[in-house]
């Protein structure tokens, strides 16, 4: 039986979705619903649920915008980002949530990342970052560690891996996080969090991809793969709480970066008005 | 009240942009690029005045995705660019293709592959526009010969694009785009501007890419309206969804092919000019044209029985249109700033029937009336 | 009529800004035009051209291949441009330009542009405003409304005293003798 989450906000006719057992993009798509179905339900917060724009490029994340139920667009390949930009610019009301991919995001997709983080507009991007191109078959990504294997990196990978947050947060982004499949709660706030924030938000949540990526490098199941999120991915409670040398080898669960800075529609809201002032004046 | 009827000096550039305007066009998102930044600059400036955004994107690729982000919720968008742009528009245009989503996309052409000769004219694009994009596509281009015409044409292109539901390529070229003209701006009165032909459905019937019954394209829904439906560019059956089906997949397909194959009388103007008696027509389009009108003026002074045939809808090529014309000539003449490219169809269409000669020009210099003249005494001689 | 008329400089000088000038006044006048100009880094230094075309009669082919008339305010401009004149053509040269030996000095009228508006008007970049009193006067095809209109779309606001006083000290360089000369290179 569905959850009574599941009948709200997932198109029920297009389930079951198409990813393998053991992905985490599932775990994922399911936060997301509950952060919105929580900020829906929020008296102060009041979030429309007609006003909510689900935006996705191409890969295996990017087939999650079918499956929710909410005004959804699954573009091209890493231009989720650049179609999520003109569909802001043009409706700034509109909550605009981009899921994505470590690949669609980051590799070709990368340049919209930047800019749009470098202009503070205020989408909120959830990558699913498994390491891996698995709609293709198990190509190493962006953020495929180095030395590991894929099969275009047969005899290891030597390109040095992206940590999207960090990236996101250099490109000018206002708020970015992490999280993971297997925090589920830390995520799902981190993701409402996001929404909630004015300006450019990404969350990097940590996907696992059994089929391909554990498979190519011996990582295990789904099971192994996400024992070693629990044990090597730290919630920040904990995280800050830990000694230079703990932290050795762990990441954070949680916010990397939270600054207040004016957001791009809002600031297009004061330029038209500059620009209507000055016609009246027949400058 | 209509305005008063005085000529203004424009250029080409500036009269797409306030022809835009008037058309609806509310959103722009660009990159810069010789020889259409004017464009881009004139949004710049104009769409904020009107409440329309301008936003320079960070590439070509962003442009034309955020163009039609901007179109699903509901706003009349386009862009513009020049050749390597227009080859980077092309991913893009083919998922506006395919979702059926209207906009415009003016490509400002100019000469050779790669940087080639940045400022110089050239309309070494056409077959761009027509292959440009990648799988079996519909397509339509206009382009203008003047500037007065590129204002009234790019609202045409926009009317198209909301009827068919489908991206329009406005085809300028460097001659159109950086010349200026008095242009007579016409009143708002005297425009037919098309609405979006939007439709909501209650929440219960998702069927947002059902065709009624005698349609060739489903009504719009915009985003942000409490409609929950999807759009993707994989193959999708009539509630947006993706189908495996190929019997599904081919008869969407077919239907995007039909929707301009079966309406093209609507779609396609032409330009025919002193063709009665003439046993010479000279086919041209775009910026072209105005050497080969000076020419044609000048031939017919000389006792020449020569006219001109201009495609100002580029694509489909106004095939049966030509054909009508082929029983009464004894020749045909295309002039082109290319290498030959309107040649092929023209070819296609006549060869069969009577010669067909050609000149062309790719080295960023302009063909003149004397070049033209001069090629048809020698086919007359 | 077809009048074809091309203005050269060096970039800086405005010769851009004339040509439209002109065309601006020709269309307020209800004379037909075409205006272009050359594009891309010769336009923001070394030599600078702009075209514009006149008629009664609708403009077809758009660029100017045998100029009636040519403004030079640079030597290497006056040298380049001076060889595929019209037969009739009249140049308006700067008078600081020496003619060269394959131009009939009886076909150069030589005005103090620069220094005209360097020191009667007071500001060297409105020379250009001065070549277009001088061709306003010379053509006596505008009225002087069309000729300031023409301006005035194109200056920054508070220029308009300056540019006026540009625009007469133009004019007036041009002898009635000598408009009336000129104008037999327009028919």
């Amino acid at each position: 039986m569905p959850s009574e989450l599941i009948h709200k906000f997932m198109r029920i006719d297009h389930l079951p979705h198409i990813w393998c057992a053991g992905c985490g993009n599932g775990i994922i798509m399911r936060d997301v619903a509950v952060a919105l179905q929580e900020l829906i339900d929020d008296p102060e917060v009041n979030l429309n649920r007609g006003k909510v724009v689900v935006v996705s490029g191409i890969g295996c994340s990017s087939r999650a915008a079918g499956y929710m139920d909410f005004d959804s667009i699954h573009t091209t390949h890493g231009r989720a980002i650049a179609f999520a930009t003109g569909i802001k610019i043009a409706h700034p009301e509109l909550e605009v949530i981009v899921l994505t991919g470590d690949g669609d995001c980051s590799a070709i997709g990368g340049n919209h990342l930047i800019h749009a983080a470098r202009r503070n507009i205020g989408l909120t991007v959830v990558t699913f970052n498994n390491d891996i191109y698995g709609m293709t078959g198990g190509q190493y990504s962006p953020t495929t560690p180095t030395g590991d294997l894929g099969t275009t990196a047969p005899y290891g990978n030597i390109d040095r891996p992206f940590d999207i947050a960090q990236l996101a947060a250099g490109a000018g982004a206002t708020f970015t996080a992490r999280g993971s499949a297997y925090h589920v709660r830390e995520t799902t706030e981190l993701i409402r969090q996001g929404i909630m924030h004015k300006g450019f938000s990404l969350i990097d949540v940590y996907s696992v991809c059994p089929t391909y990526y554990g498979r190519k490098n011996h990582k295990g199941g789904a099971v192994e793969m996400l024992q070693w999120q629990k044990e090597n991915m730290i919630p920040a409670a904990r995280y800050y709480a830990m000694s230079e040398e703990e932290k050795q080898g762990k990441l954070l669960i949680g916010t990397l970066t939270h600054t207040n800075f004016p957001e791009y529609t809002a600031q297009y809201a004061k330029l038209i008005e500059r620009a209507q002032a000055k016609a009246k004046k027949g400058e | 009240m209509s305005a008063m009827k005085k000529a203004v000096l424009m250029q080409g550039n500036e009269a797409c942009v306030e022809g835009a305007i008037a058309a609806g066009m509310r959103f722009y998102a660009g990159y810069p690029i010789t020889p259409s930044t004017e464009i881009a600059e004139s949004c710049a400036v104009r769409l904020p005045q009107v409440g329309g955004k301008f936003v320079q994107m960070e590439d070509e690729l962003a442009s034309m995705a955020a163009v039609l982000g901007a179109s699903v919720t509901g706003v009349k968008a386009m862009t513009a660019t020049s050749g390597p742009g227009f080859s980077l528009k092309q991913e893009n245009l083919g998922y506006g293709c395919l979702a059926e989503i209207p906009c415009v996309v003016v490509d400002v052409q100019r000469s050779g592959p790669s940087t080639g000769l940045p400022t110089s004219p050239a309309q070494g694009d056409y077959m761009q526009a027509r292959w440009g994009t990648h799988g079996d596509h519909p397509v339509i281009a206009l382009s203008p010969a003047s500037v007065q015409e590129t204002y009234r044409l790019i609202i045409r292109a926009f009317n198209l694009s909301e009827k068919y539901r489908t991206p329009v390529i406005f085809l300028m070229d460097e001659i159109v785009g950086h010349m200026r003209e008095g242009v007579v701006l016409p009143g708002a009165d005297e425009l037919i501007i098309n609405k979006r032909h939007i439709s909501y459905h209650d929440g219960a019937n998702k069927q947002c890419y059902h065709v009624p019954e005698g349609q060739y394209v489903p009504a719009m829904k915009p985003f942000g309206q409490g409609e929950r439906y999807n759009i993707t560019g994989l193959a999708h059956d009539e509630s947006g969804f993706p189908t495996g089906s190929n019997a599904v997949a081919g008869a969407l397909y077919t239907r995007l092919m039909e929707k301009i194959d079966h309406n093209l009388d609507d779609i396609i103007r032409v330009e025919e000019y002193m063709l009665e008696d003439a046993d010479t027509a000279v086919v041209c389009f775009g910026g072209t044209t105005r050497a080969v009108m000076s020419a044609v003026e000048e031939a017919r002074a000389g006792g020449m029985k020569v006219g001109m045939f201009r495609p100002i809808t580029v694509w489909p090529f106004p095939e049966a249109r030509l054909k009508a014309r082929l029983h009464t000539l004894k020749r045909v003449l295309v002039v082109e700033h290319n290498y030959g490219q309107m040649l092929l169809e023209v070819q296609r269409v006549a060869a069969e029937k009577l010669p067909v000669a050609f000149l062309g020009r790719y080295d960023g210099t302009v063909i003149t009336p004397s070049d033209i003249l001069a090629k048809l005494r020698e086919m007359e001689g | 009529m077809r009048y074809e008329m091309r203005f050269s400089g060096s970039g800086g000088q405005g010769v851009i800004l004339a040509s439209v000038i002109v065309a601006e006044a020709a269309v307020a006048q209800g004379l037909q035009t075409v205006q272009s100009q050359a594009y891309g880094p010769e336009a923001r230094g070394g030599m600078c051209k702009a075209e514009t075309i006149l008629s009664r009669d609708r403009i077809w082919f758009s660029k100017v291949t045998s100029p009636n008339f040519l403004l030079a305010l640079t030597q290497q401009s006056l040298d380049r441009f001076a060889k595929d004149l019209a037969p009739e053509a009249v140049v308006m040269a700067d008078s600081s330009l020496a003619v060269p030996a394959d131009l009939d000095p009886g076909r150069v009228l030589r005005l103090p542009i620069l220094e005209t508006a360097r020191d009667k008007v007071g500001k060297v970049m409105t020379a250009n405003i001065v070549a277009v009193g001088a061709i306003g006067k010379a053509l006596g095809l505008f009225s002087e409304e069309a000729l300031y209109e023409g301006v005035r779309r194109h200056i920054p606001a508070g220029t308009e005293e300056l540019n006026w006083r540009a625009l007469e000290a133009g004019a007036a360089l041009v002898s009635d003798e000598q408009a009336a000369a000129f104008r037999q290179s327009l028919d």
